[in-house]
């Protein structure tokens, strides 16, 4: 069958759940019920702490084919996703299913229990380094499930993506199993993607490598949800896990680019008080922030909110003022952490209210002006942040197409050569956000505005921006670096990408050695 | 219509993604640097780098300059054979002496004849950065028709005069003087040397500000972030918009009435005051301020 973008979805695939085909990013979902969790009574005395990973194991009754999940606040200075595989495999374990809201490059190791079938099964909404590549050239036994992260909220509380043991990197916990992620020396700030693995898992174990006595306050992930805790030596790598500054980009195309955006923004209407916004932590996506920032500064704009991944820059935003509060899912620097910690206005919130497209009201409903990133983008506005040019999987859409379809103005920025490819195209390799919900893309060398947004067409050309079809756009960068040949790839599919409404956008298929 | 040459930016001509996006990083003009930005031993890859790009990149509107090396190098004469052929708008010539304008000039005439381009449509851009250039900059510009503008380059002029180059720049107060007044006298743009500190935004405000109240009519920029920087400070004030303004609907007025010549407040409005009014009108434009 074919699904509303006319991409090819087989009516079955194997290791997969009911296949959905995409039918458009605002379908009615309808009425559902919430997960059931199994619960057990703790009686008083009983200890939750427990001496070893075996042990929380054992006590969890691992098993063949169970789902476990980890979340990505530690990213690539994470520890705990490779222990725990490796005391399972120990345990002579196999057929695991990984679900892990992201997978780094640090979590290499998993490749080899792909291989031996300890894991075969992977939901992620982002991957990249190692096992991206295995899973792309077929090394995983079913295909990977990439979520968004929004998306991934909603399969746990609705049991689409049923979890057994939920993993929960704590930077802090104490012995009854509260856990907060500004203590510790692997503090990381906001824990917002743990937060539904720690409610609709049936078991809950907390790995910590700052084990302190009772009450852990302030209390993230509070105690009636832990089972266990497990002291280890380290859960991550401080480097790895936030870098010390974030900095706005010098490269002058993207300054160009970031410029024109804020101009795109200025004249779009939306930049006026009650504001709200945002961006990656990427240079260019900062830059765009500066912008904003002088513009708003320049017009005396009080803001609503900063959502997302927070970055240093988008606190001193808040704390200049520019805005009355943020939403932090994830905190990108210890500037961000540090203000986390201290500002009541800087508030945490979890992948379900940040963007399940299935609960009452997530945060990217209320936003107005989202900055988007892309590997490639269509004549129909498709973009593909999943597969790079090599057909390799190196992403996925993390809050990509959750904050895209909610905000009022979703924009994506992007060079519009990269490394000699054209970054506008015909049809992109994989569909991760679809053209519908992206209005605007800005690229050095002009901007396209999606035809359905003809309020903002109309806006736009009173400016002196400019302002071409997506048609122009490509042709301007296929006449700098020629079409590239199609990618071959097998008829095997090797990742299935969900759109945040559990329906399938795209597949992913094993790419040719 | 004269172009606007508010900034003239310097790009090396032995990097392809910089010269690739040169044509879009807002300045009036960019330079395609043979000379200083390009080592010893990577001459002849960057010529051929440099002539393919004015070939086959699309720079829009941005008038196309290419600096060659010094004819009195190994690598000058070289530079304009091949480059000329490949048609950039100007050629900017480095340690320019009357004598090396008339032997460019006769190259260029030679490949325009041969090539079928149009007759002295390849412009020049003398470098001015001697202590002779400076002495000798009106005889210089009326070398040759060709020359559209001077360049005045600070660091290797103070190199020459033994003198020590400084922050507030007065050190180069006569050179500026001297090459705006003979510039103004030959109707062609006058263009400062550039600054160098990136980090020193303050300082560089300060000396765009100089060069403008001396009477140079651009600067060159060497970072594309400065670009912006320039265009603020030489946009027009509003007076000078306002005049403007008043000149151009007086001139469509006259227009209808069928006058070739007409005045304004008691003086008569000649082609290049509509010139200028219409360049302030671009630039007015071109900063948002109208």
């Amino acid at each position: 069958m074919k699904n509303i973008l006319g991409k090819d979805i087989p009516e079955q695939i194997q290791g997969y759940k009911v296949v959905k085909p995409f039918q458009g990013a605002f379908v009615d979902l309808g009425e559902i019920k919430k997960k059931e969790v199994s619960l057990k009574n703790v009686m008083p005395g009983e200890e939750k702490v427990l001496l070893s990973i075996e042990e929380a194991l054992k006590k969890c009754d691992i098993k063949d084919g169970m789902t476990i999940s980890f979340h990505h606040h530690l990213r690539n200075g994470d520890y705990v996703l490779n222990m725990i595989i490796e005391e399972i495999a120990k345990r002579g374990i196999c057929d695991i299913k990984i679900a892990a809201s992201s997978i780094f490059p640090v979590h290499a190791p998993l490749v080899e229990y792909m291989k031996t079938k300890v894991v075969t099964g992977i939901y992620a909404n982002y991957i990249s380094g190692p096992v991206a590549e295995a899973v792309s050239k077929g090394y995983l036994k079913h295909p990977a499930i990439m979520h968004t992260h929004g998306g991934r909220a909603r399969a746990i509380e609705s049991g689409d993506l049923s979890i057994d043991i939920a993993f929960i990197a704590a930077p802090t916990c104490d012995t009854y199993g509260n856990i907060n992620g500004v203590e510790g020396k692997a503090a990381c700030g906001s824990l917002g993607y743990a937060t539904s693995d720690a409610l609709y898992a049936e078991k809950v174990i907390a790995i910590t490598d700052n084990l302190i006595s009772y009450p852990a306050c302030p209390i993230e992930i509070s105690q009636e949800y832990v089972d266990y805790i497990v002291e280890v030596e380290s859960i991550g790598d401080p480097k790895g896990i936030v870098s010390g500054t974030t900095k706005v980009t010098k490269d002058p195309v993207g300054l160009k680019i970031a410029k024109m955006t804020s101009q795109v923004i200025e004249a779009s209407g939306l930049l006026k008080n009650g504001f709200s916004f945002q961006t990656g932590a990427g240079g260019t996506s900062l830059a765009v922030a500066a912008y904003v920032k002088e513009l708003m500064k320049k017009n005396e704009i009080k803001g609503s909110f900063a959502a997302g991944g927070i970055t240093g820059y988008m606190v001193e935003m808040f704390e200049e003022g520019l805005f009355e509060g943020i939403f932090d899912v994830q905190c990108f620097d210890l500037k961000a952490i540090e203000s986390y910690k201290n500002n009541k206005k800087h508030q945490g919130m979890s992948a379900s209210m940040y963007g399940n497209p299935h609960n009452k009201g997530a945060v990217v409903n209320n936003l107005d002006v989202m900055i988007l990133g892309a590997t490639e983008i269509d004549v129909d506005f498709n973009v593909n942040v999943t597969t790079g040019s090599d057909g390799m999987i190196m992403g996925g859409s993390g809050g990509h197409s959750d904050t895209a379809a909610g905000a009022k103005l979703a924009m994506v920025v992007t060079q519009l050569v990269k490394g000699r490819l054209p970054i506008v195209v015909d049809e992109v390799t994989t569909v991760t956000t679809p053209g519908e919900t992206i209005d605007v893309v800005v690229t050095e060398r002009g901007i396209a505005v999606n035809p359905k947004r003809e309020d903002l067409i109309e806006k736009l050309q009173k400016t002196n921006l400019p302002i071409i079809s997506i048609q122009d756009l490509k042709k301007i960068a296929e006449n700098m670096t020629g079409i590239p040949k199609k990618i071959q790839k097998h008829d095997e599919i090797v990742a299935i990408v969900e759109y945040r409404d559990g329906t399938i956008i795209d597949t992913v298929k094993r790419v040719k050695d | 219509m004269e172009r606007l040459r508010r900034t003239m930016l310097f790009m090396p001509g032995n990097n392809p993604s910089m010269l690739q996006n040169s044509g879009i990083l807002g300045a009036d003009s960019i330079i395609l640097d043979l000379e200083d930005a390009v080592s010893i031993t990577e001459k002849d890859s960057a010529r051929i780098l440099v002539r393919n790009a004015v070939k086959n990149i699309d720079f829009y509107d941005t008038e196309l300059v290419v600096r060659v090396n010094p004819l009195s190098s190994d690598f000058g004469m070289e530079d304009v054979d091949v480059i000329g052929r490949a048609k950039p708008d100007v050629l900017m010539i480095p340690k320019a002496t009357e004598e090396d304008i008339e032997m460019v000039c006769e190259i260029l005439t030679k490949i325009e004849e041969e090539e079928g381009f149009e007759k002295g449509s390849i412009k020049l851009f003398p470098l001015i950065e001697t202590a002779y250039g400076v002495e000798n900059v009106y005889s210089i510009i009326q070398s040759s028709t060709r020359i559209i503008g001077i360049l005045l380059g600070a660091e290797d002029l103070t190199a020459d005069l033994s003198i020590k180059r400084t922050r507030e720049g007065k050190e180069i107060f006569y050179a500026r003087s001297k090459i705006a007044t003979a510039c103004r006298a030959c109707k062609v743009d006058a263009i400062d040397t550039p600054f160098a500190d990136m980090d020193d935004l303050e300082g560089f405000v300060a000396d765009i500000q100089t060069a403008k109240s001396l009477g140079l009519t651009g600067k060159a920029a060497i970072n594309p972030r400065q670009v912006d920087t320039i265009h603020e400070v030489f946009a027009p004030s509003k007076e000078e918009i306002t005049h403007a303004q008043r000149v151009i609907y007086a001139m469509e007025e006259a227009k209808k009435e069928g006058k070739g010549v007409f005045s304004l407040d008691g003086k008569m409005v000649d082609a290049p005051i509509i010139t200028r009014a219409q360049n302030t009108i671009i630039k007015a434009k071109l900063a948002g301020l109208i």
